[in-house]
């Protein structure tokens, strides 16, 4: 009974620890004292997670490219996030002279905001969920759609080229790809039959063998998670589709014109929305808290959603490790003529799932009909793009 | 009517207004996504949460950016000499009061016109959903196919000028 009695405290830990903070106070404040304490450690606990990852990512980066990577300050370079915070903190906040003062503040500070609000939905383990809501993930992605304008808010009022031409890339690579992610979220919705994401959860959070439930495992859900991924890497601008900060093109794009803590802030906001991006893609697709195999449930729930949100985070530097930047035109076309189909065809694919009851053959109809649409899309994407050995101009 | 409503009332009204008054056409446009926002905060006001998130998705999310993008791709995001506002403004201000009056006057009518509701109407996010697919289906279809037609327009509409220019 003992060990039963521990892994369910270990498994509220937070949720208790909540408890005993808010029962300090008189018993009306209690209902909002408990989202301001949630809302904290939100707050708190991804700016932490940040600084952790940037060591993270430049030590991964610096594995892939055969160097060393950060190892001056502190024992393997582990304080250098201090260091990077304190010199952001203390470095001059320049405002061009032509700049639109006060919509050139604006555009970080709405940038962080709106990145943060998302997590209020997300549930990061049993019963750890801030908000639960309804129509949770139509509020995700509510709150993920006002992130574009700031964006465009910070790369306009620089009045500069390289800022503007940025933003105008951001904004279109964000609205070209968020149609692609919907609609592989959407799937999700369809087969559970709700947008509450804890409701998505518990329909994963079950075992049949000894196995999950997990909506990856399936082949609609697969390709989905596919999609999703792809549209999540570009909504977020991280390599290859850096366009909009591309270095070599652009400086920094939208961001080029802020210094100090405000630049900080939009590295922040970035990194923030990966995590959370990334959240809500475990939760729709990994299972969100639930343990792999049945027999791993008893290890707590809040530690299964932070595993799985760091290995999709590890992905996302593998991929910057990896591949080169795409091109302007290929982004489009990618989006719109290979992505975008295939979602929509996935769509019909997850209807299918849905009403051709139990059995084996659901399983290979619709794995049929997307591995033939994959196989067939690239076929004819390869033939119109006439690739052949490749010819040198000057190096032969 | 709450505390909260005044507030939001208060902000819609300012971005509303400011839309109008300013001189700089970009930051019209942003004082119109205020005045978007505190409509979709008023409708989770109201605790309408569909219509407040799909408020947010679809204008700020996409209106207020496709509103910018018109703006700096016509060129029209510096201001004018002889000032924002037209000639003929006493006739748009009738005009604006007239439509104001008629649609006032509607609403304080009907009010009298419907039953009394005594309880809130709960109204989920689900039900909406199966109003849509199911009741409502053949409207939702003919707004889709309406939508997909201007699109398709639109795209030709853009291609056609490109061959001219060639």
């Amino acid at each position: 009974m003992s060990t039963t009695l521990f892994t369910v405290t270990a498994d509220q830990f937070f949720v208790l620890l909540q408890h005993w903070v808010v029962s300090f106070l008189p018993g009306s404040w209690q209902p909002v004292a408990a989202t301001v304490v949630s809302s904290a450690a939100i707050v708190l606990l991804f700016p932490i997670l940040f600084a952790l990852t940037t060591v993270f990512e430049r030590k991964g980066l610096a594995r892939i490219q055969n160097r060393l990577g950060p190892n001056r300050v502190g024992p393997f370079g582990i304080l250098q996030p201090m260091a990077d915070g304190i010199k952001s903190l203390t470095k001059e906040d320049i405002v061009p002279t032509t700049a639109d003062a006060a919509v050139h503040f604006l555009a970080p500070v709405l940038l962080v905001v709106a990145v943060f609000m998302g997590f209020a939905v997300l549930p990061m383990g049993r019963n750890m969920v801030l908000v639960d809501m309804d129509a949770g993930l139509l509020f995700y992605f509510a709150m993920g759609a006002s992130t574009e304008l700031s964006v465009f808010m910070a790369g306009w009022s620089s009045r500069n080229k390289y800022s503007l031409l940025g933003a105008m890339r951001a904004v279109a690579q964000m609205i070209s790809y968020e149609v692609p992610l919907l609609l592989s979220a959407v799937t999700v919705v369809m087969i559970t039959g709700s947008l509450s994401l804890t409701k998505i959860v518990a329909a994963q959070d079950q075992y049949s063998y000894g196995l999950p439930h997990w909506y990856i495992f399936t082949p609609w859900g697969f390709a989905a998670f596919v999609l999703y991924a792809i549209s999540t890497t570009a909504e977020t601008n991280r390599s290859p589709f850096d366009l909009p900060e591309g270095e070599s093109e652009l400086v920094a794009g939208y961001h080029t014109e802020y210094s100090g803590f405000k630049f900080a802030l939009f590295f922040l906001a970035e990194y923030v929305a990966m995590f959370s991006i990334s959240g809500l893609g475990t939760t729709l697709f990994l299972g969100g808290w639930s343990a792999p195999f049945a027999f791993l449930s008893w290890v707590p729930s809040w530690i299964w959603f932070f595993s799985k949100l760091m290995m999709s985070i590890f992905v996302f530097i593998w991929l910057r490790g990896t591949l080169p930047r795409l091109r302007q035109d290929q982004l489009m076309n990618f989006a719109w003529k290979f992505v975008l189909p295939l979602c929509l065809l996935n769509l019909l694919v997850a209807a299918l799932w849905r009403f051709m009851g139990d059995g084996w053959l659901r399983w290979v109809v619709c794995s049929a009909i997307l591995v033939l649409a994959y196989v067939g899309m690239g076929l004819i994407g390869m033939r119109s793009k006439r690739l052949g050995p490749r010819s040198y101009r000057y190096a032969e | 009517m709450s505390f909260v409503f005044y507030i939001l009332a208060t902000l819609t009204l300012a971005g509303a207004l400011a839309a109008v008054m300013l001189k700089n056409t970009v930051h019209c446009a942003l004082a119109l996504t205020v005045a978007f926002a505190g409509l979709a905060l008023l409708f989770l006001n109201l605790d309408a949460q569909f219509a407040g998130f799909a408020q947010i998705l679809v204008y700020i999310g996409a209106v207020a950016i496709l509103v910018v993008f018109a703006i700096l791709l016509t060129k029209g995001s510096e201001t004018p000499k002889d000032g924002v506002f037209s000639r003929t403004w006493l006739a748009g201000l009738a005009i604006a009061a007239a439509v104001f009056a008629v649609l006032g006057w509607a609403v304080l009518n009907s009010a009298w016109a419907l039953p009394h509701e005594t309880a809130v109407p709960e109204v989920t996010v689900k039900q909406i959903g199966d109003a849509l697919v199911g009741r409502y289906v053949l409207p939702l279809e003919i707004v889709a196919v309406l939508l997909t037609a201007a699109m398709i327009g639109a795209v030709i509409v853009a291609m056609h000028e490109k061959e001219r220019t060639k």
